[in-house]
């Protein structure tokens, strides 16, 4: 592995009011089902799987909480991790 | 029904609610749903059974779909909750891990989705946010979709049961009983829990009968069993014979006939034959049972257990939720009294549950007024909320409980005052006219009575604890509960004391322990002035019922007699000999209230 960790992951601040609520997790899991790789979400010490809603509310992220998404594998993936990060930023379209 | 006979079982529990009925069982499991059996797969078939959750878990997507596409645009959060419960159907955490249980564990496949969905609803019920902690309910309902498939339509949901049935579970607990139509049901059995357990204190409160402690009950029993239920005597009965059936109908009827003989006179006051009035209370726990002290024809609060809210959570009670909780019991029943005792725990152990931080002799340790006066923040916060709650009330009392002698009442009612002080300057109008006691049930408290009273406005008498100190009995403890004797001699002349005290300082004298629900001591309690009683609400009607047979002036002289006797059991061959027929009647319904006071 040559590649160092920061170009498998991005930090993003949550924005839109509701935090990261059931139907947004819905969306984020919608786009990592279709991963290659793994999808994790990291907040603070606790890791979870991105293709998994109910791992991700358990995360209990509201507003202004920041995240990292991880991705297992940068060439097969990236463009999911973008997709994720975007969605974010926009606050869910909400 | 099977074609045998099946032979008839009689089972032995804790009576926690007097009555008799007779119906079907019907079996919930500790959530108040029903009940999910487990069983094991063979090996062969753990692709089969696999397929089954599949099929079932494709079913409910089709019917969710089916129902997004039929719900109309403005009802479009509807439809994005359901397209969430599609999501959450093949989520990996419930989908992919129920498969994972069925293959590993080789159960059946409602089994595995019973513990997956349970663990992941306690999961999101412990999270801070109130959005998280509820989606608890969304798993909820995601997985009963799921079940109905798996378990055939013909099953029944506990939710919709629309016969009358004796409930029977392993144990129940206060947010689960929450869940059930208590109008559906006729009775309680409960494998687990006692007399004070909640499932005893609902029972009582809707006047159901309940058996709880049955060991086995819920693998013996099966949905649609035909079972006897006696509350009174503690039986149970599956598949009864004829002969049974036709002996406990005709038992039910004397009881119902029993209770409205005495019922009618529930709300008339208790008063002996020569006039004297004595008022009778009821001991309770919850809010809600103050209904049942009002329809047993209470006169009041004589005792408001208030460690109910410190149980069972992880961090103190706010002050603002305690006040909530006693405003509820004060404004219902005003204008008769209400008497809250404050905190008689440990609230640190109670809260923190560290079963390594015990005490080894906590009967001896830190608890009630010990433990506030230690703990003032706490003691605070209750006494804020109580205050607050008494505002614009006179009915309100406040009750100190482990008092062992005079300073620990002045340190109580110094940080009492501070309080009242500090609200006052926040604003609050407090009512003047609350008044103070404490409970007499540490032998040292008997002995100081006379100082004691100079500092309250009454006494109470706690006699659970008072008899278990005096005599050194833990009735817990099967090899001396014998010795346990309301009846000693000491005990008799340490409640003389009391009163004598209580009248020489012109304060009044109450009593709330068992011994204060109990018919048999009535006359010594009359004859030794106690003029209010507490007891469970249940025994309020008995009490009643046997002090309008009583006559004052007797009950004085025959105290009198039971002060010069030596033993206990003489004093209980003066009172059969005296009083015979009336305290020893059958039917008599007793305040089952086993709860230190």
């Amino acid at each position: 592995m040559d590649r160092s960790f920061k170009e498998f992951s991005k930090d993003v601040v949550i924005v839109n009011e509701l935090g990261l609520h059931a139907r947004s997790a819905a969306r984020i899991a919608e786009i990592a089902g279709s991963a290659k790789s793994e999808v994790r979400i990291r907040k603070g010490e606790e890791e979870v799987d991105a293709k998994s809603i109910i791992d991700m509310l358990t995360l209990g992220c509201a507003k202004n909480s920041t995240i990292t998404i991880k991705i297992g594998d940068y060439d097969s993936d990236i463009n999911i991790l973008n997709r994720i990060v975007e969605l974010v930023e926009s606050g869910f379209g909400e | 029904m099977s074609d045998t006979d099946p032979r008839e079982i009689v089972l032995k529990g804790i009576g926690a609610s007097p009555g008799i009925c007779i119906g079907k069982a019907y079996l919930v499991d500790k959530e108040g749903v029903d009940v999910v059996k487990k069983y094991f797969v063979p090996k062969e078939n753990l692709l089969n059974e696999k397929n089954r959750f599949k099929t079932a878990v494709k079913k409910a997507r089709d019917n969710l779909h089916k129902v997004i596409e039929d719900t109309p645009e403005e009802l479009r959060d509807h439809a994005n909750i359901l397209k969430t419960h599609v999501a959450l159907l093949r989520d990996k955490m419930l989908y992919g891990k129920i498969i994972e249980i069925i293959e590993k564990e080789e159960v059946n496949a409602e089994w595995a989705l019973r513990k997956v969905s349970a663990d992941l609803q306690a999961t999101f019920r412990k999270m801070a946010d109130t959005y998280f902690r509820e989606r608890a309910t969304d798993i909820g309902q995601v997985s009963d979709l799921i079940m109905q498939n798996l378990m055939g339509t013909d099953h029944e949901n506990i939710k919709d049961i629309d016969k009358r049935v004796i409930l029977v579970a392993e144990d129940l607990s206060p947010a689960e009983t929450s869940q059930i139509q208590l109008e559906k049901i006729m009775g309680f059995v409960t494998d687990r829990g006692g007399v004070t357990s909640h499932t005893g204190i609902i029972a009582r409160t809707l006047e159901i009968p309940a058996l709880l402690g049955i060991d086995r009950a819920t693998s013996i029993i099966r949905n649609d069993d035909l079972i006897i239920v006696d509350g009174s005597t503690g039986e149970l009965i599956i598949h009864p014979s004829e002969q049974t059936l036709v002996r406990f109908v005709k038992r039910r009827i004397e009881y119902e006939a029993h209770k409205a003989k005495i019922a009618r006179g529930n709300h008339l006051p208790a008063k002996t034959s020569d006039g004297a009035v004595i008022h009778i209370m009821g001991n309770i726990e919850l809010p809600e049972e103050v209904v049942s002290v009002k329809n047993y024809g209470g006169d009041g609060i004589g005792l408001y257990r208030t460690e109910f809210q410190y149980l069972s959570r992880s961090d103190f009670p706010s002050e603002d939720e305690l006040s909530d909780k006693y405003r509820d019991v004060i404004e219902v029943m005003a204008p008769n009294p209400v008497t809250i005792r404050t905190l008689d725990i440990n609230g640190d152990k109670a809260i923190s549950r560290h079963p390594d931080s015990l005490e080894p002799n906590p009967a001896l340790g830190l608890r009630g007024i010990r433990y506030c006066l230690k703990k003032p923040d706490v003691f605070r916060i209750q006494l804020r909320a109580i205050l607050r709650a008494a505002a614009g009330f006179d009915n309100v009392r406040i009750l100190f409980p482990m008092v062992s002698g005079e300073e620990e009442i002045l340190e109580a009612k110094v940080i009492l005052n501070e309080v009242a002080d500090s609200l006052e300057k926040e604003g609050f109008n407090l009512s003047r006219n609350i008044k103070i006691g404490v409970m007499i049930e540490v032998p040292s408290a008997v002995i100081m009575a006379d100082t004691i009273s100079k500092e309250v406005d009454f006494l109470s008498i706690g006699t659970n604890d008072l008899i278990q100190y005096t005599l050194a009995i833990d009735r817990g403890n099967k090899e001396v509960a014998h010795l346990y004797q309301p009846l000693h001699p000491a005990i008799i002349r340490m409640l003389k004391r009391v009163s004598d005290a209580a009248r020489e300082n012109d304060v009044k004298v109450f009593m709330c322990g068992q011994m204060a629900g109990d018919p048999v001591y009535l006359p010594i309690l009359l004859g030794l002035g106690i003029r209010e009683l507490s007891m469970s609400p249940l025994g309020i009607p008995t009490i009643k019922h046997v002090i309008r047979q009583l006559k004052f002036e007797d009950t004085e002289r025959f105290a009198e007699s039971v002060l010069r006797q030596t033993t206990a059991e003489a004093i209980m061959k003066l009172l059969k000999d005296t009083y015979g027929d009336i305290l020893f009647q059958k039917n008599n319904i007793q305040a089952t209230d086993q709860q230190p006071q």
